[in-house]
């Protein structure tokens, strides 16, 4: 059996004892840190198929529908609510009530077989995130869903993840906003923003962050 | 079958046993199991119990201290024996191992699988996904009906709560209510439409059943018969009406397995006509229960028992409490909560009724002979009882025969109870009637050929009939049989056509409660399989055939008239639940002289008695496996039945239970009873404060054709009842036979070991002392501060609660709402065997006095929220920590299945998923779960969370609000359920939130306090009380001298 490796790899060799260390910390990051935090773990950035060709910028910033029209219980509910295809019909019934872009709502219309859209900001199953009392302390919808109104199809911004979540239960005065401002997509935070939210987190009555951060908070 | 050799018996092979660590003993202590295995006398137990002070007990073998019991208890979870069904051996084990360890950090990292998001065509209006919605609704059962509210998260209903507007439930529910819910999702129940075996449509079953009646109504009906269920169905009872006033010739029967139809003859007898009884336990200072298990069971019990633990409320300022009496022939969770009982075997019961009423200068009272001790009690309870005239009850259960019930009559009215605290009303029932005769006409009327159409709605004769009317054998004289039932159960297999039942939770219908108030009952989703309702099949009868459901109660109650204020009425009392002022007008009666005799007949031999089961009933629920693994109100006994016996029986008869090792099980010494030439083998149970020579059969066991999870459990006690020997059979020949059976009782699993878990006084002694419960130094409370760590403040909100021992009634409904509330897996017989349960809380039975005569506790321990908690030190993890509000946070995503925090609980109230326990793929399982809580998987720990769901929804309503949340917002699952309210929650720094003002209470004490675990939950001790007129076994004790 002749040798595997030619008698160049020696080198090659040496250098990866020589540069072990250099080597196990790479490693350790990528397989800890890196992987887990890159997008494409944690699905940021990623475009994904939908039914139907659905552009935020085109109804949110050239239309300036309110985020509410139709995420209807964004302001009651844990969930903020999927528009059913009436709410798509009650405009395009009129509006491009041709166009063979919008053949598949016109279809779950006519035959009441729902839209299967594709989730975008999917949350683990033991997670229990509520919208409502988000909105209801100022945190805006750009804050976690970044600039709605520029994404012709909807990406996710935020990892989702749990140390992202604690950034502001730990500290909710670096990113809340006055309630008015909530659903103000181009709102930019005041030079003076720690102040800001101080003041706002006694004014809305936020609670502390021990509470914000004990586990029961979010998983059950 | 587990052999008797607990460990050895067990399918392990030699390479699953290297894999067990730490490694056991095993062979040492099946011997010493063996070595020990003769039980203690009943002398030896009484030396013990007098030479220490008052003490509680589990089992008889905790009792004895027997070396098993020791054995049993140093071990947490018990079995260590391997469950591994694939051949791993030890060197793939070791393979596998390295491979996991490699790869474990990057399990946590995985991408979520493509989920979608599948909105409405058109939203209704008031679904707002992420909420849930509540519907009223009723429950109709057992001649009446207990009205619920149902909570439905998108269109599912997940859970049942009661309804607080409805009498017999006052918001309050029972274990039956709650396992609704998995009937109603049960996938074993009947789906289609059956001919002769053969899937058919609704309509073919109306094409032909239409050509039927036509022909029946030329012969006015006759050979038509109708066998049905107790109905208090206005509008079903006007169809059957009108179909029976259309042919006249036609029949109509009633069955109900566990209904007694005592009372219906003993009302003839006293009134001369049909009379409803009712209650007023709120008014009642003195209770005499004769065999009558008021709390538990019926319909009413839920109202009942609320009643009852009204007057049992006790304070620093109490100057009374009410007294109750319970004789009974059996055990019964009523007669635990006795301040006096007294067993008496059932063929002495009816002289003790007469030397009672004799006592009471009764006219017609039986004057026969009784044992001294009986008479002593009886002369007591009189002497009691005319103490409170217009304020006593006497409550008859109604499998007593009809003299005890005439005898009731008579001493209600001769106390002037009647106007007072018991009322008589017309029945609720449609037609109520005689249903053992009307059964047993039935049979004769098959067996003579005289029936040729057989339509039974919702009853299951074949299985629940009694043996000697061979019930499956008439049957097949009947050419043309329509079985109309949940399940394709036995009766099922001899009908020709079978059509299912749409569950009440599918069906629209009406339903009388016992004071007659009316409810309708509203489908919360549509039939899940082709299920139809009584109204939609009777309905076929009648000129319109393919009437729906809706419309036919609608009209009953619209009178088919439309318009505004009618559709408002309407709507009304579909929203309520309850149709006001509907309740049937209360008449004060006087019965006639009683003339009635006593009808059992003293025999040699034993003494049967014949009772529907705790949890299962009559059978019905055979298949609802939450009820099958909810441990039975005090006997604890899970998955089975048993012949119920007293531990003097058990000696006589050379009986032993012997507790095993593998998970404190109990093999036991079957036994061969044979009543009237009928015999079956049934394993025994020894049970403290059973009536001796007597044995207890509980119904409802030995089903065959019940669906995947009932059939064949237990055995069937029908086999040995017939219909003269309904619910008490005399002369019974009771044989020990060379088997052995293992029972899954779980009444020493968890166990800490007595350590002043349970702590009770009289009360006369609490009226002395009203720090009762902080007598024994030993068990006093160390100083907050007594720690390591320093002190936390709770600036926001400190959740507690407090469990009055004085009110519970050990119903066990706290745990199968738990169960239902927090997605809590049924683990099976096998598991329980090792102590595997899942309930997150479990209610503890305690004796203390004689084996013979104890007094019974129940206590509930959920998890006690410790606020320095041995089990967060131990996580290796964190998946266990302290939330700034004091509740024990288990975080299952964390949770790695060390199982430290078990070991290191001293309250034994974690719950480990040692399987994969969920069903993960049944479709419909998947709608019944609550999804507000996490679905646990294999290898995971979990506990009571006080309903941390609740919580949190409540607190981010308020916090939306800007207000605190109010007491009483926040309403946990065993709470709300709990039908003497003795489980109270709320935010300890609100001082005058209800468990504030509870804590501050003298009653109040923490369990095992002395460890200094500060918990959360804490209990106020149970004060009884006794009539010291009544003697007690003699048990010298200290604390207990009043029993002499």
């Amino acid at each position: 059996m002749g040798q595997i490796f030619h008698r160049s790899a020696n080198p090659i060799a040496r250098a990866s004892i020589l540069f072990s260390g250099a080597i196990a910390v790479v490693a350790v990051y990528a397989i800890f840190i890196g992987i887990p935090r890159s997008s494409y773990w944690n699905q940021t950035d990623i475009i994904k198929t939908q039914p139907v060709q659905f552009s935020h910028k085109h109804h949110v910033g050239d239309d300036g529908i309110d985020c509410r029209y139709c995420h209807t219980s964004v302001e009651t509910s844990s969930s903020a609510g999927m528009p059913p295809t009436k709410t798509c019909m009650n405009c395009h019934s009129q509006l491009w009530a041709t166009t063979t872009y919008l053949e598949p709502v016109r279809n779950s219309w006519k035959t009441g077989i729902p839209i299967k859209w594709t989730r975008i900001h999917d949350l683990p199953d033991y997670v229990y995130f509520n919208h409502s009392i988000h909105i209801n302390k100022g945190v805006g919808c750009a804050t976690c869903h970044g600039r709605v109104d520029q994404m012709p199809l909807i990406t996710q911004v935020a990892s989702l993840q749990m140390e992202w979540c604690l950034d502001c239960h730990r500290a909710p005065e670096k990113y809340i906003r006055p309630r008015s401002q909530v659903f103000n997509m181009a709102y930019a935070p005041p030079e003076k923003q720690i102040e800001l939210g101080l003041q706002l987190k006694k004014d809305y009555h936020v609670l502390g962050s021990d509470v914000l951060t004990s586990c029961s908070t979010c998983h059950r | 079958m587990i052999s008797e050799h607990p460990i050895e018996g067990l399918e392990i092979s030699m390479n699953d046993l290297m894999l067990q660590l730490p490694v056991l003993d095993t062979v040492a202590e099946s011997k010493k199991a063996e070595a020990s295995s003769n039980p203690l006398t009943s002398d030896e137990i009484r030396r013990k119990l007098s030479t220490s002070g008052r003490q509680y007990w589990r089992s008889i073998e905790e009792l004895a201290d027997s070396e098993e019991f020791d054995a049993f208890v140093r071990r947490e979870y018990p079995s260590q024996t391997s469950v591994l069904i694939d051949p791993v051996n030890r060197r793939s084990f070791l393979k596998l191992m390295g491979a996991s360890l490699g790869l474990a950090g990057l399990a946590a990292c995985t991408v979520q699988p493509k989920e979608e998001v599948i909105p409405y065509i058109k939203q209704p209006e008031e679904i707002v996904p992420g909420k849930a919605l509540y519907f009223a609704t009723a429950m109709p059962r057992m001649g009446g009906a207990v009205g619920l509210l149902v909570r439905s998260n998108e269109g599912r209903p997940t859970k049942i709560e009661g309804n607080p507007d409805h009498p017999a439930s006052l918001g309050a529910t029972d274990i039956f209510a709650q396992a609704e819910i998995l009937q109603l999702y049960d996938p074993d129940r009947s789906q289609t439409i059956n001919h002769l075996g053969d899937i058919r449509s609704w309509g073919d079953f109306i094409t032909e059943i239409t050509g039927r009646v036509s022909g029946l109504k030329s012969k006015k009906g006759a050979g038509l018969r109708f066998l049905t269920e107790s109905i208090t169905s206005p509008s079903l009872a006007a169809m059957m009406k009108g179909i029976l006033d259309d042919m006249p010739e036609a029949k109509w029967h009633q069955w109900e397995p566990a209904r007694g139809n005592s009372p219906f003859i003993a009302s003839q007898a006293a009134f001369g006509a049909q009379v409803n009884s009712l209650y007023r336990f709120d008014k009642a200072d003195r209770v005499l229960a004769l065999d009558s298990d008021f709390m538990m069971g019926s319909d009413t019990s839920v109202r009942y028992a609320r009643d009852w633990s009204q007057r049992r409320k006790v304070s620093s300022s109490s100057t009374d409490m009410s007294r109750l009496y319970v004789a009974e022939t059996t055990i019964s969770s009523t007669g635990a909560n006795a301040d006096n009982r007294i067993a008496i075997r059932p063929s002495e019961f009816e002289p003790f009724v007469g030397a009672v009423a004799a006592a009471l200068g009764v006219a017609g009272a039986n004057g026969q002979a009784v044992s001294p001790k009986q008479q002593e009690f009886a002369n007591a309870v009189a002497k009691d009882l005319a103490s409170a005239k217009g304020r006593s009850i006497i409550i008859t259960g109604e499998w007593q025969t009809p003299y005890v019930h005439a005898m009731a009559h008579a001493m209600n009215a001769a106390l002037g109870n009647v106007g007072n605290t018991v009322f008589y009303s017309d029945p609720v029932e449609a037609q109520p009637m005689d249903q053992v005769a009307s059964l047993v006409d039935l049979a004769l009327d098959m067996q003579k050929n005289e029936v040729d159409t057989l339509i039974i709605l919702g009853s299951n004769p074949v299985y629940s009939a009694p043996a000697d009317l061979d019930f499956a054998a008439a049957l097949k004289n009947v050419p043309y049989i329509v079985h109309y039932g949940l399940y394709h159960d036995e009766t099922a297999k001899y009908a020709h056509w079978h059509i299912p039942e749409a569950h009440f939770l599918e069906s629209w219908g009406d339903a009388r409660a016992h004071d007659g108030t009316v409810s309708i009952i509203q489908p919360l989703i549509a039939p899940l399989y082709e299920g139809k309702t009584a109204h939609e099949v009777l309905t076929t009868f009648t000129k319109n055939p393919s009437l729906q459901g809706y419309e036919i109660v609608k009209n009953y109650w619209t009178g088919g008239a439309k318009g505004g204020d009618v559709d408002r009425t309407w709507r009304r009392a579909v929203h309520d639940g309850v149709l006001a002022n509907t309740q049937i007008a209360t008449k004060t009666l006087a019965p006639a002289a009683a003339n009635a005799q006593p009808s059992i007949t003293p025999a040699n031999g034993f003494d049967i008695v014949f009772r529907p089961d705790p949890t299962i009933y009559d059978g019905r629920y055979a298949n609802i496996g939450w009820l099958q693994e909810l441990p039975k109100p005090i006997t604890t006994l899970t998955w089975d039945n048993a012949a119920l016996v007293s531990k003097a029986t058990a000696e006589k008869l050379q009986l032993h239970a012997t507790l095993q090792l593998t998970g404190g099980e109990y093999e036991t010494d079957v036994v061969h009873i044979e009543v009237d030439g009928r015999a079956v083998n049934a394993p025994v149970w020894i049970v403290p404060g059973h009536p001796d020579d007597t044995i207890t059969l509980y119904l409802g066991y030995g089903r065959t054709n019940a669906g995947r999870v009932g059939n064949e459990l237990g055995f069937n006690a029908g086999r040995v009842r017939s219909s003269k020997n309904m619910w008490f059979a005399t002369g019974a020949k009771v044989r020990k036979t060379p088997k052995t059976y293992p029972l899954a009782g779980t009444q020493i699993h968890f166990t800490m070991e007595g350590r002043g878990a349970v702590r009770s006084a009289t009360f006369e002694e609490y009226k002395k002392n009203l720090d009762f419960v902080h007598e024994k130094k030993d068990e006093e409370e160390p100083s907050k501060d007594n720690s390591l760590f320093p002190r936390y403040e709770y600036k926001g909100y400190a959740w507690g609660m407090t469990i009055d021992l004085n009110s519970c009634i050990g119903c066990n409904a706290c745990m199968i709402a738990c169960v239902a509330e927090n997605n809590i897996p049924v683990v099976g017989k096998e598991q329980v065997l090792r102590s595997r349960e899942m309930h997150w809380i479990r209610v503890d039975r305690y004796y203390t006095g004689a084996a013979e005569d104890p007094d019974t506790y129940f206590q509930p321990v959920p998890c006690q929220q410790c606020e320095r908690a041995p089990c967060e030190l131990v996580c290796p993890v964190d998946a266990t920590s302290h939330s700034a509000e004091g509740l024990n946070d288990m975080t299952y995503n964390r949770c790695v299945g060390t199982r430290y925090c078990s070991n290191n609980c001293p309250y034994k109230v974690r719950r480990f998923n040692f399987l994969l326990y969920q069903d993960w793929t049944t479709p419909t399982y998947k709608m019944m779960r609550n999804p507000e809580v996490t679905v646990r998987s294999r290898g995971v720990m979990e506990k009571c969370t006080y309903c941390v769901q609740r919580i949190q929804n409540a607190k981010i309503d308020s916090e939306k609000e800007n207000r605190r949340v109010r007491d009483g917002e926040i309403v946990t699952a065993c709470e709300a359920v709990c039908p003497t309210d003795a489980i109270v929650f709320g935010d300890i720094n609100d001082p005058m939130s209800r468990v504030a003002r509870l804590k501050s209470d003298t009653r109040n004490y923490a369990l095992l306090g002395d460890l200094n675990t500060q918990p959360r939950t804490t209990y106020l001790g149970a004060v009884r009380n006794p009539n010291p007129e009544i003697s007690r076994i003699h048990v010298k004790q200290q604390g207990w001298e009043q029993s002499s």
